[in-house]
């Protein structure tokens, strides 16, 4: 009797653990403040495809509401209950630093759809567990301050949030500008919930810098333009791919023309040359993702989703060779999978990963592009 | 830092305040006449720029489905209220108020308001619309608790703050907007050069403030609010409904809600969820005006929107910081000089 009781539990607890399905969790940000960045990605995932590696794959979307307490229980239940192979996002960087001890405790590997490089650095104990497909803001300023070199500019002035991404931003930028030489003139804040930056840009365009460099991401980012331009100033304008969606364009309107972003290729992927590798990945990427919102949606952050699916792709491939979608074995091998992918190219950029680089982007994952005529140009 | 530039910061400083003024003057009256502090005044301001930014674009903004809701909401309360005192008379007034009113501006919001609109009319019918959801959110909010402490009035706020912002999320979607403003070459006053819009705004807010103070000077119904502010008891006793006083201020704040939105349209870019520090910046101005003085609590408006220019100027990083810095001083020298109104004392 009580052996048989011990198979029945054995091939109960075997057919609850393995199944022919791969479950990926997809936790993103829909509403609360960052819905901006969310609700393209949501808007993602009915278009993922329903194969990965080989594999039948089921997608649990999950909405945090932009809040980190949310993303901890929402985990926790595709972990527990859903028991979920692997989890893509959260959108967010405080969240998805939230979620490290959680996915390292369960050893489900995490792909964030998040900016900063806090969340995979160093790539040790539990980060191991944790990968991320946006570039992080060093490479996105490498790209700003060549192209500053360029332009021959001298002095600048900066603005940004007085929030972790304004603040991440300028000091990266100081580091990067003073060590080119180039001087740092002033160095203003502003909130996203302003309705007046006219003082900090008095004090900026006071010193007459060549340029100035705007911290801030999404829509409040069009105020600081706004003003300059008001204010008649007439110096080179960067921006941060924060701002590469299309509300931007359309709340800052003739105010940010001629404004230098840089982004992933996939904002620009029409214009790419034939060459480049993004250039297939991302055009295919428009294509499905455009159907649905129409032409010219594009965005950037969507496209983070993209690419974590492109490389699950390869991942799950390789793990489900090893061991059955459902088991930790499975789990395992997948991160060792994620961590050994090689040239997946995908709508921003190349992604070749290794236990030193959980994001494996190189220079390919980043243009400068300019506003010209209400529209995202790509400057060669 | 020379006068130029001090100029400019002041001017900056004194638009700003100017729609401090509007919702510090709104939260004040409020306040005196039903102990509410309206914490959702500046989720209105919000939803005026975007209810007209969406008219801009020619659609229909999502206000239309909030005013209908709520109209539906205050209607059922009011049929239920009439149906169990079988009044019959209160049944066709309260369908009146709550149902044919909305009714109206909502039609005209739906069928009166093509794309090539004058600016004008499309201002007006947002301006309708809002100040509709005055009275509708006392109605289903305030109305039924209206004896209640002020802390649960204040608790009340809060929910209706947050209930809003959650329904401005899924009616206006998560992106911001910017307003047409007014138009026309930049004037040349004093030595200092003034937009139209820094000038149409200021003009506006003294208009309604001197507007408010003769509505509270003249007319009876406006000396009935009067009195209600003074003494809850004493005027009920006297026959003056503390209902229609607080339905009366609702509809003002609505207004001027509508107001405020409508000039800080064009000078910003609104979200759904910018009205709160909106609203928390003119109630930083009401407090120095003790909640009580409206002269006192326009100039504390204007000192806010100031310190916020020349803040922004000097230490931009703390300007928020300084601004609500402000509150303390304030309290500290109210707390050592005169007793507060004691709210239970009716």
């Amino acid at each position: 009797m009580k052996k048989q009781l011990i198979t029945l539990m054995a091939a109960l607890a075997l057919a609850t653990s393995a199944r022919a399905e791969v479950r990926i969790g997809v936790i993103v940000s829909a509403t609360g403040p960052a819905a901006s960045v969310g609700v393209t990605q949501q808007r993602t995932v009915p278009v993922l495809p329903q194969k990965l590696g080989g594999q039948d794959v089921r997608y649990i979307l999950l909405d945090d509401a932009s809040d980190t307490s949310a993303t901890v229980t929402g985990a926790r239940k595709l972990i527990t209950e859903e028991k979920v192979d692997a989890i893509v996002g959260p959108s967010l960087t405080p969240n998805s630093l939230a979620l490290l001890d959680f996915v390292a405790e369960s050893k489900t590997p995490m792909i964030s759809l998040a900016g900063s490089a806090l969340i995979i650095d160093p790539p040790v104990d539990k980060r191991r567990w944790v990968f991320k497909t946006p570039q992080s803001d060093a490479q996105m300023a490498s790209i700003v301050l060549e192209h500053m070199t360029r332009k021959n500019i001298k002095s600048v002035g900066l603005i940004g949030f007085s929030d972790a991404y304004g603040e991440g931003w300028i000091k990266v930028m100081t580091g990067l500008l003073e060590g080119a030489g180039i001087k740092v003139v002033a160095s203003e804040r502003y909130q996203r919930t302003d309705t007046s930056v006219l003082g900090q840009i008095l004090k900026i365009t006071s010193q007459n810098p060549d340029a100035i460099f705007i911290a801030a991401s999404g829509t409040p980012a069009a105020l600081p333009q706004t003003t300059l331009v008001e204010r008649g100033y007439k110096g080179l304008v960067y921006q941060t791919h924060g701002v590469a969606n299309n509300d931007f364009l359309r709340v800052g309107g003739k105010a940010l023309e001629g404004t230098f972003v840089p982004a992933g290729p996939v904002l620009v992927a029409e214009q790419l040359p034939d060459s480049h590798p993004a250039k297939a990945a991302g055009l295919d990427f428009i294509k499905r993702y455009e159907a649905i919102p129409g032409a010219g949606a594009r965005s950037t952050f969507a496209a983070y989703l993209w690419d974590a699916q492109l490389i699950l792709n390869k991942a799950i491939a390789v793990a489900s060779d090893i061991a059955k979608p459902g088991t930790e074995e499975f789990r395992v091998a997948l991160r060792d999978a994620i961590e050994n992918v090689k040239d997946v190219a995908g709508p921003n950029g190349v992604y070749s990963m290794s236990p030193k680089d959980h994001l494996g982007l190189d220079e390919r994952s980043r243009v400068m592009t300019r506003i010209v005529g209400g529209e995202w140009r790509l400057v060669q | 830092m020379n006068t130029d530039v001090a100029m400019i910061l002041l001017q900056d400083g004194l638009v700003s305040g100017a729609i401090y003024i509007l919702l510090a003057t709104a939260l004040v009256l409020v306040f005196s006449v039903t102990r509410v502090i309206f914490v959702p005044q500046g989720d209105l301001v919000a939803f005026t720029a975007l209810t007209l930014s969406a008219f801009e674009a020619g659609e229909r903004p999502g206000t239309i489905w909030i005013v209908t809701f709520a109209a539906g909401i205050a209607v059922s309360l009011e049929m239920v209220e009439a149906a169990r005192w079988r009044d019959r008379a209160r049944a066709l007034q309260s369908l009146l108020r709550f149902g044919l009113v909305p009714a109206v501006v909502i039609l005209a919001a739906l069928f009166l308001v093509p794309k090539t609109a004058p600016l004008v009319w499309k201002m007006a019918v947002s301006a309708g619309l809002i100040t509709c959801l005055g009275p509708l959110i006392y109605r289903i909010v305030f109305q039924p608790m209206a004896a209640a402490s002020p802390l649960v009035l204040l608790i009340a706020a809060i929910a209706a703050h947050l209930g809003l912002n959650s329904i401005g999320l899924h009616a206006f979607g998560p992106e911001g907007v910017r307003t047409e403003g007014f138009s026309g070459a930049p004037l040349a006053l004093f030595g200092m050069i003034v937009t139209p819009q820094a000038a149409g705004v200021l003009a506006s807010s003294v208009v309604v403030v001197a507007a408010l103070y003769l509505f509270f000077r003249f007319p009876l119904r406006g000396r009935a609010l009067l009195a209600a502010a003074h003494n809850r008891r004493g005027a009920e006793i006297v026959g003056i409904s503390t209902v229609a006083a607080g339905r009366t201020v609702f509809v003002l704040a609505g207004l001027a809600a509508a107001i405020s939105g409508l000039l800080i349209g064009p000078t910003t870019t609104l979200y759904y969820d910018s009205g709160f520090i909106l609203g928390l910046k003119g109630f930083v101005g009401a407090i120095v005006g003790g909640m009580a003085v409206y002269p006192l609590a326009a100039a504390g408006a204007l000192l806010v929107g100031t310190v916020e220019s020349f803040a922004s100027f000097w230490a931009s990083a703390y300007r928020d910081v300084v601004v609500f810095l402000l509150i303390i001083p304030v309290l500290f020298w109210r707390s050592v000089s005169v007793l507060a109104p004691e709210d239970g004392l009716e």
